[in-house]
């Protein structure tokens, strides 16, 4: 499909930026509130889907060259090594553990090992979801 | 862990070595290396000899699922001992003598690996002590044994004979798994030895034999007896090594070895008594009567093998009755029987071996196993005429061989049966050893008709496909090996007997191991001695006589037979279940749904009302705002409307605002992590749908007749009320508190406010685990469907 | 509220199964889909709809509505996407395979 629309580009580009960045938000603040691995990482999928139906899948793939069969079995590949992490520390497997720091600029910050699988959890969504748009509307 | 369990294991593990030690050495022949393993545990096994005869046991546990009471328990007396060297010893002359017999292109790393699961299987039957692990290696021996009778499965006969053994063993094996399971009930144990110790207090219950007869069906299926005996002459298409090993000397003696282990348990009582004296009595005689009309050589042996574990069956069957006696001097007189099969066992395996190797090197050098084409190879295969001489003498029963002194024990152990004073033996006791002595004299018979017909005679060179010359030198050492074996047990019985064969009758007769007698190969002019030389005089003649009293074998017409039976039950079974299966399975989507939905309706709708758990009660319902109201009734419309609209747009568009009605719906529920996902998830499934529509037809009006679309209707109705009826039944009624105020510890537990994202990401995190997982299996099977077309291979562009 | 809920879940799970049984694949389909929503309302209403406030700890509230079916549903939005994108993408090429979406055209061949 090509197609040929300025305003739709230009809009899509700005869109885009606001909806990674509402993304990556809602990913982090999933603990707490509303948000977490699901949402974050399919919100940033639909942002990856807008570019490539805004732009041709060409352009697109050739301005971002990642491969997102990878990215989800690297997100699936994240989420069980973090798992598995803890049975070294000889807790049971999927045993997370969470600390509060006291970072520089952030002051008084939560910090989770649920925040690593979860970036898990999202790569896969993010990798499957755009594998699947992506495949289709390439084929024709 | 203990020593013998790891000599269970060790076979495995070899086996699981082999293909990627196949790669490596190159052109030397892998036996060699596979020879060490049985080699090394026969050495193990050997070493406890002095332990077990000296009346010790040796035990070992390894839990595997101790709240069911199954452990990897293992258990080496007298009896498991035998076996055991049986099987290690065997196999490393097998597998010797198969690397001189497998031509390089067979595919020896999976003959190999095959055999040695075999191994690992056989030895685990032998040694476990828990009925459910014994069962396991139990199907594992007649896997691999089909794996074995089918290793040239390009050959049809091939197939079909693994096929069969495979059904009719694992036929047996689920039988005797019910009767495992039996005794557990009785008992609540699945240990051998305490069943044993408390099974006395149980002969009165009303599962004692049925769990006798389903073991006794395991054994009998496995040991080839009448009318299971069919399958053996089939396994026959086997590469002889394997029909060596497998389907004389060790497999088909799991039968056995589990009547035997069974004796202290069932044993005693008429029932068992008379099964396996009688299964065993009537295999003898009819295999030895099927072998003699036979003209392949290894169709003989098979029948033969057959006949000769009726044999020791048999005996295993009179001997019980020693343990109606106890200890004692009757015990002791029936006992007998008992000694005599393990010593028949052993020497079976000896001389059977022998013979399978020697049809193994005729059929090898001369290129058939034909006796009509056979004849007068002695001039040609002088040592391996010698090594067929000794094995059939030994198994007909003749003098200065093993066969002798075992045969004149059976013919003891028969006539002590026939004037048993119990289990009403006067009536027809009498039968034993006539059936005994007359299936000796066939037996005598067709063991002449091995040696003479082809080894002396004409030589038929013409018909041969080769000239015949002996073969080389490693594929002799085995079966001279067995040949001294033979000769050797004769001059020495009581090495073996007083090593092996007396703890071992300690195993099956418990307390009465004191009972062995000393083996003599001559005790006077007995009722015995007079038998054989009966044997040799008509036997003698029948054998000079065959041709004329061949043709009673034509009596029994074809179609009786049990083959013939077999094969119609199993074209019949096939064409039924066809018949059955294409009547629902129409290949026709709508259909199976439904079936799904009528069977739903009908399950879930029927239990709710026959159990009185229809209640409703909306006392407990939340207050309805109007626009929450006017919100479900948009949805309703547009869910309706969609079965009506013609246009693809217009349905997609209907499903999304079902799909963003939804979304508002969890706002209004106070779930925002489920307005969010629902919102982005409804956006990509319509740009999805979008995408596939583009490529997909216009939709059609639903070209199906009214009447289907009618009953459409009905079920959907009717799923849809049960729902309905369903779900304000669990509404109205609590059964049991809600457990979700745990997960509202979600800030102390896990750290999280987002109680939402604490079960997601913690509580139930191997479930979000799993599901990415999921959702990868899907993303990948998108990929492939798409990328991979028939015919054409994936683009190259994808890999930057 | 339940009660409404219920009954909308009964005519969309009417609905779906119409579709399912249609023979038009892409008919199936749209069941399907139809058919997760019907799902996904059914749980949440189990668990007792505006029980309370959000389930966020942060609203310090007296009582939150139940967690536990929104953590289900949460899964089972997702799962139920994967599995509509599979079958979509499965009609799609049976379509260009075999150039119908009739599922009465692609029935099996006989002799299996």
């Amino acid at each position: 499909m090509k197609i040929n629309d300025v305003i739709l580009k230009t809009v899509s580009k700005a869109a885009v930026l606001i909806i990674f960045t509402f993304g990556i938000y809602l990913f982090l603040s999933g603990h707490n509130e509303p948000g977490g691995g699901f949402i974050g990482g399919l919100v940033l999928a639909s942002a990856f889907v807008l570019l490539f139906l805004s732009h041709d899948s060409e352009t697109i793939s050739d301005a971002i060259p990642l491969d997102f069969k990878k990215i989800s079995a690297l997100g699936v590949l994240i989420a069980f090594a973090s798992s598995t992490v803890p049975m070294f520390f000889g807790q049971p497997f999927m045993s997370q553990s969470f600390g509060y720091f006291d970072l520089p600029i952030f002051g008084k910050t939560e910090l989770a090992t649920v925040t690593v699988f979860e970036a898990g959890v999202a790569l896969t969504v993010i990798g499957v979801v755009v594998n699947i748009i992506f495949s289709i509307s390439e084929d024709e | 862990m203990h020593l013998l369990i790891l000599a269970i294991l060790i076979p495995f593990f070899a086996a699981a070595l082999i293909p990627f030690l196949y790669r490596r050495i190159g052109k030397l022949n892998i036996g060699w290396f596979v020879l060490i393993v049985p080699l090394a545990l026969f050495i193990i096994l050997a070493m406890r000899i002095p332990d077990i005869s000296a009346g010790d046991t040796i035990a070992a546990t390894l839990e595997w699922i101790p709240s069911l009471g199954i452990n990897f328990s293992i258990y080496l007396d007298g009896l498991s001992l035998i076996l055991a060297l049986l099987i290690t010893g065997m196999g490393s002359l097998v597998i010797l003598y198969s690397i001189y017999y497998l031509s390089p292109y067979d595919s020896l790393p999976h003959f190999y690996a095959y055999l040695l699961l075999f191994m690992g299987a056989m030895l685990g039957v032998v040694l476990s002590d828990n009925l459910l692990v014994l069962y396991v290696f139990w199907e594992l021996t007649s896997i691999s044994s089909f794996l074995l009778i089918a290793f040239w499965f390009h050959r049809k006969n091939s197939r079909y004979g693994a096929q069969k053994s495979l059904l009719i063993t694992v036929f047996g094996g689920f039988g005797m798994l019910a009767g495992f399971i039996m005794l557990h009930t009785m008992t609540d144990t699945f240990s051998v030895r305490e069943i044993a110790a408390s099974i006395s207090q149980y002969t009165d219950h009303a599962l004692f034999y049925p769990a006798m007869f389903l073991v006794l069906l395991g054994a009998f299926t496995k040991s080839a007896q009448f009318p299971f005996h069919i399958w053996l002459p089939d396994a026959m298409e086997a590469p002889t090594p394997v029909s060596a090993y497998l389907h004389s000397a060790t497999m088909v003696k799991a039968g056995i070895y589990l009547v035997a282990r069974f004796t202290p348990i069932f044993g005693g009582t008429s029932a068992w008594f008379w099964t396996v004296t009688l299964v065993g009595l009537v295999t003898l005689f009819w295999g030895s009567f099927c072998a003699v009309r036979q003209t392949d050589l290894k169709a003989l042996l098979a029948y033969s093998t057959i006949s000769q574990l009726g044999l020791i069956m048999s005996l295993f069957g009179m001997g019980s009755a020693a343990l109606y006696f106890g200890d004692g001097s009757d015990g002791a007189l029936y006992g007998l029987a008992t000694f005599a099969a393990l010593f028949h066992l052993v020497n079976h395996s000896t001389f059977k071996g022998a013979l399978f190797m020697v049809v193994g090197i005729v059929d090898h050098q001369v290129g058939t196993r034909d006796i009509r084409r056979l004849g007068g190879l002695i001039s040609f295969l002088p040592i391996t005429f010698t090594f067929a001489m000794i094995g059939s003498f030994s198994m007909a029963g003749l003098p200065f061989f093993n066969g002798f002194l075992s045969k004149e024990m059976f013919f003891t152990a028969s006539l002590n049966s026939a004037s048993l004073p119990i289990f009403s033996a006067g009536t027809w006791g009498w039968l034993i050893p006539v059936i005994a002595w007359t299936a000796s004299v066939l037996t005598f018979v067709y063991c002449m008709i091995i040696v003479f017909r082809t080894f002396l005679g004409q030589p038929q060179l013409k018909k041969l496909d080769k000239k015949p010359v002996e073969p080389p030198i490693g594929m002799l050492i085995s079966p001279a090996i067995l040949s001294l074996l033979i000769v050797g047990i004769f001059f020495a019985p009581n090495l073996l007997g007083d090593h092996l064969l007396r703890p071992a009758l300690g195993g099956v007769l418990p307390g009465m191991a004191g009972a062995a007698p000393h083996i003599t190969a001559w005790h006077g002019f007995q009722p015995e001695l007079w038998m054989t030389l009966g044997i040799i005089v008509i036997g003698g003649i029948l054998y000079a006589t065959l041709r004329y009293w061949k043709k009673v074998y034509s009596l029994i017409p074809d179609t009786w037979t049990f083959n013939n039976l077999y094969n119609r039950f199993l074209a019949g079974l096939e064409n039924n279940s066809n018949t059955l299966t294409s009547f629902y399975m129409t290949g026709y989507l709508p259909h199976y749904f439904a079936y799904i939905f009528t069977f739903f309706v009908l399950v879930a709708g029927g239990t709710l009302v026959f159990t009185g758990a229809l209640s409703i009660d909306f006392s407990n319902d939340a207050p309805v705002k109007p626009y929450e109201f006017l919100l479900v009734l948009v949805m309703m419309i547009a869910a309706v409307a969609i079965l009506f609209v013609r246009s693809r747009l217009t349905s997609i568009l209907l499903n999304g605002v079902l799909g963003f009605s939804i979304a508002i719906l969890f706002v209004l529920f106070r779930a925002p992590d489920l307005a969010l996902t629902q919102l982005v998830i409804e956006t990509v499934t319509t740009v999805l749908f979008l995408l596939c529509f583009y490529f997909l037809p216009e939709l059609k009006k639903d070209r199906i007749p009214r009447n289907a679309k009618i009953r459409n209707a009905a079920i959907a109705i009717a799923g849809g009320t049960t729902v309905v009826l369903i779900a304000l039944s669990v509404h109205s009624g609590k059964l049991f508190e809600s457990i979700s105020s745990y997960f509202e510890n979600s800030y102390e537990l896990a750290g999280g406010k987002n109680i939402v994202n604490a079960i997601l990401g913690d509580f139930r995190g191997f479930d979000t685990m799993l599901e990415s997982l999921v959702l990868f299996i899907a993303g990948i099977g998108v990929y492939t469907l798409i990328r991979i077309k028939s015919g054409k291979e994936p683009k190259k562009n994808e890999d930057k | 509220m339940e009660t409404l809920i219920i009954l909308l879940v009964g005519v969309l799970t009417a609905v779906a199964i119409y579709l399912v049984l249609s023979k038009s694949l892409i008919r199936v389909i749209l069941g399907t889909a139809i058919f997760s929503h019907a799902v996904h309302l059914l749980i949440l209403s189990m668990g007792g709809l505006k029980k309370g406030t959000v389930p966020l700890l942060g609203e310090e509230a007296e009582s939150y509505v139940d967690a536990l079916p929104q953590a289900l549903i949460l899964t089972a939005i997702v799962i139920s996407f994967a599995v509509t994108a599979f079958i979509l993408v499965l009609a799609f090429r049976a379509y260009q395979e075999l150039g119908t979406d009739d599922l009465e055209e692609m029935r099996g061949v006989n002799d299996e």
